[in-house]
C-alpha cells in the first residue's frame, strides 16, 4: 500500500509546483487536469469510489476542457513576475497554520474520530431495513433520509448553471432563435 | 481535430462505451458507487468529447441547445416532482392511510399495480437520482457550449 500512496502524493506535490512555477499557459492546464486525475487516484486509494469519479470526470475531464475553452480567447503565456517576498511570507504563514491545524485531527479510520460517532451510527445498521435491500449506504443517505438537502444542491446546480449561461450566452443569440 | 484519423475513429469507439458507463453509474448507483451526480458529468463528458473532435455545430445537432436547456429545468421538476407526489399519494401502513411528508418514498410504496410489487424507496431513490442525472448533464452540457460558442475578443 504505501507503495502506492507515497508516489501518488509526491506528484500531487510535484505537479501542484509545476501548475505554479511554469509560464506556459496550455502546460498549466494540462498539468491541472494530471493533478485532478491524481486526485481521482488517490480518493479511489481512500475508498470513496464516487468522489474518484466526479474528480475525474469534472476535475480532469470537463474543467480542464473549460480551461483550454478559455484560453482559446485569452493569452496563452503568463507575463513575467518579479519575485515578491510578501506573498511567500503569507502563503508560508497559512500553510503552517492548515498544517498545524491537521495535527489535532483523528487518525485515518480511527473509529472513535467524531465523524464515525457523531452522525447516528445506526444508520448503517438500519439502512439496509428501511431501504427495502439496498446495500448503498451513502447512496440512502444522500437520497432518502437526507433527500431534502440533495433537492437544495441539485436547485444549486440549477441556479448556477442559469447563472453562467445568462452571463456567457451573450454571442450565442443566433443558436437561441434558429 | 476531425483531420486527426486516429483521434476519429478512436472517439467514436469509445462515446458508445462513455455512455454506457454513465448509464450504469446512474441507474446501479443505489447498489453500487455512483449516483445521479457521476452518471450526469460522465454522460455530459461524452457530449463534450463529441464536441471537442467533431466541432460545436456536429454536437449541437447531438444536443440540440433548445433541448438541453429545458432538461436543465426538467431534472429539478422530476425531483420535486417526485417530492410532491409522495406527499399527494396516501401513505399506506397496516391497513391505514394517513399522510406522507414531502420526499417520504414510503408512500410511492406498490403504488403500481401492473409492476408488480415495487418499494417506494426504490422508486423515488430512482426517481430523484434521475433528476439529478438530468439536470447535471444538461449544466455541463450547456456550459461548455456557452465556453465553446464564444468568439475570441479582438482589441
Amino acid at each position: 500500500m504505501i507503495f502506492i500512496v507515497i508516489p501518488i502524493l509526491a506528484l500531487l506535490a510535484l505537479t501542484a509546483v509545476a501548475v505554479a512555477r511554469i509560464r506556459d499557459l496550455w502546460a498549466a492546464v494540462m498539468f491541472t487536469g494530471i493533478y485532478s486525475f491524481l486526485g481521482a487516484s488517490w480518493m479511489l486509494i481512500l475508498d470513496a469510489p464516487d468522489v474518484a469519479f466526479t474528480e475525474a470526470a469534472v476535475g480532469a475531464g470537463i474543467s480542464t476542457v473549460l480551461m483550454l475553452g478559455t484560453l482559446a480567447l485569452t493569452g496563452k503565456a503568463e507575463k513575467p513576475t518579479k519575485f515578491k517576498l510578501t506573498p511567500l511570507i503569507v502563503v508560508g504563514i497559512t500553510g503552517a497554520a492548515l498544517i498545524y491545524g491537521t495535527l489535532d485531527m483523528p487518525a485515518y479510520g480511527d473509529p472513535k474520530a467524531p465523524i464515525q460517532t457523531y452522525p447516528n451510527p445506526s444508520f448503517v445498521e438500519k439502512s439496509k431495513h428501511d431501504m427495502h435491500g439496498l446495500p448503498n449506504v451513502v447512496t440512502s443517505v444522500l437520497a432518502s433520509y437526507r433527500g431534502y438537502d440533495t433537492l437544495g444542491e441539485t436547485a444549486v446546480i440549477f441556479t448556477a448553471g442559469i447563472a453562467v449561461l445568462l452571463i456567457l450566452r451573450k454571442n450565442n443569440e443566433e443558436d437561441a432563435t434558429a | 481535430m476531425i483531420s486527426f484519423p486516429i483521434i476519429r475513429v478512436i472517439t467514436k469507439i469509445i462515446i458508445p462505451y462513455i455512455l454506457l458507463f454513465a448509464l450504469y453509474v446512474q441507474f446501479h448507483g443505489d447498489f453500487g458507487p455512483g449516483g445521479g451526480f457521476q452518471a450526469g458529468v460522465i454522460f455530459a463528458s461524452a457530449i463534450i468529447l463529441y464536441g471537442l473532435v467533431y466541432g460545436l455545430p456536429a454536437a449541437k445537432r447531438v444536443a440540440p441547445v433548445k433541448v438541453v436547456e429545458k432538461l436543465i429545468a426538467l431534472g429539478l421538476l422530476i425531483y420535486a416532482g417526485t417530492g410532491v407526489a409522495t406527499m399527494l399519494l396516501p401513505r399506506i401502513k397496516g391497513g391505514d392511510a394517513t399522510q406522507a411528508n414531502f420526499l417520504d418514498y414510503e408512500s410511492l410504496n406498490h403504488n403500481i399495480s401492473w409492476l408488480g410489487p415495487l418499494s417506494g424507496q426504490h422508486l423515488g431513490i430512482f426517481l430523484v437520482e434521475l433528476g439529478v442525472g438530468i439536470t447535471v448533464t444538461a449544466v455541463m452540457t450547456m456550459i461548455f457550449y456557452a465556453f465553446a460558442g464564444r468568439e475570441p475578443v479582438t482589441e
